[in-house]
């Protein structure tokens, strides 16, 4: 293992030998254009059969977000080369970002429950409004 | 292996060290990136709070269905996969010009250092186009018991649901969310304006390498810092292409 010509704190490894980084770049690249023409077909799906049940254009987008996952997987893997590098790095940037769990989840249900809270009576307060009104009013007679 | 030369006990955290075997620029450079990946989070799942909260949002099939001198044709998806294939190919050809320059071949990393601006280039052409169509692109909308023109703008959304009113034989749309406008220009820009940097920066590490800038220093690393962060802008993509135009 020699040292790098950037540093000499850090040992240089060619990750891999020439032919085995043009098959991974090869495999890769074929890997993520089939996954988005499927995404594509999927997306068309959703165009067919929109009117139809809710919860099957549901699954379809669910099946469509784990593949886009599974992209930037590759893409982050392979790509940025984030998988060559030392487990305790690769820690470093991936479990902050599990925050995005929290992130995700908690804000669409606050966003659904804003829908519920327009569709309900629960979402008007016109009938308190005027009742404060008829409230002041006597007051302001006087 | 190299743990075989470091004496015991050896402090990895003191200083003077690098204990993730990566050189500062580097790490920094992937620390920058997972900061943008929130931002870009961050504007994402605000648009998705928006859409969860409304009763009504324009399908995307509907709203992206244009192709450049295919006039009013129906082809839903068809020139947002163009500009996603085009930032894939790039995104490869950034690899290979990483790999030149592992290998310090200059005349390797110059051409596919080319390739990559090129496919950058193709990208922004191809979303101006896009903008310019649908901000332009006028149609018919029920306004206050008037039927106007109108286009796709951050104040003005013509993709409504029908408003049951027929006009030259055609059903005229009801205004839609006009939230929907600004997120897509809002968030699709802020991706773009990466991508025009990405760019920038590979116009820059281009013609430092075309200097012999790398050679004299010895290495290629700006090329690979530089890559990261092309890769990232096509990562983004992704989930910018997922959210508003597939879902």
């Amino acid at each position: 293992m020699s040292q790098s010509p950037a540093s000499s704190e850090i040992s240089f490894v060619s990750h891999h030998d020439d032919s085995h980084f043009y098959k991974t770049v090869k495999k890769v690249t074929i890997i993520l254009s089939i996954v988005t023409i499927i995404e594509l077909a999927l997306g068309l799906l959703i165009y067919k059969v929109g009117h139809g049940s809710h919860t099957t254009v549901l699954i379809i987008k669910g099946v469509v977000t784990i593949l886009s996952l599974a992209k930037a997987f590759y893409i982050t893997s392979y790509f940025m080369h984030l998988g060559d590098e030392i487990r305790n790095f690769i820690m470093t940037i991936v479990v902050p970002l599990l925050l995005f769990v929290w992130f995700i989840a908690a804000f669409l249900i606050d966003g659904n429950s804003w829908r519920n809270l327009r569709n309900t009576d629960a979402g008007s307060r016109a009938d308190k409004t005027e009742q404060v009104e008829k409230a002041v009013l006597p007051g302001a007679d006087k | 292996m190299a743990t075989a030369a470091i004496p015991a006990g050896t402090k990895w955290w003191n200083g003077g060290k690098s204990p993730f075997n990566l050189s500062y620029g580097k790490m920094m450079m992937w620390y920058f990136l997972m900061s943008d990946a929130f931002t870009f989070g961050a504007f994402l799942i605000s648009y998705g709070t928006i859409r969860f909260s409304a009763n009504y949002w324009p399908d995307p099939n509907h709203v992206f269905n244009a192709f450049p001198g295919m006039g009013h044709a129906n082809l839903p998806l068809a020139f947002v996969s163009l500009m996603t294939f085009i930032l894939i190919i790039s995104s490869v050809t950034m690899v290979l010009a990483v790999h030149e320059g592992h290998k310090m071949n200059r005349k390797g990393v110059e051409k596919y250092m080319l390739w990559t601006i090129i496919g950058g280039l193709a990208f922004l052409a191809c979303q101006a186009w896009e903008w310019t169509h649908l901000i332009t692109g006028d149609h018919l909308v029920l306004v206050n018991g008037e039927v106007v023109p109108m286009g796709t703008t951050v104040t003005q959304n013509p993709w409504g649901p029908e408003s049951g009113v027929m006009h030259d034989g055609h059903m005229v749309n009801s205004p839609g969310p006009v939230a929907f406008g600004g997120f897509f220009f809002g968030i699709t820009g802020f991706h773009g304006f990466h991508v025009l940097s990405g760019v920038v920066i590979n116009l820059i590490m281009y013609i430092k390498t075309r200097l012999g800038h790398f050679d004299q220093r010895g290495h290629y690393e700006m090329i690979e810092k530089a890559g990261l962060y092309w890769h990232f802008v096509d990562l983004v993509w992704v989930f910018v292409f997922l959210c508003f135009y597939l879902i």
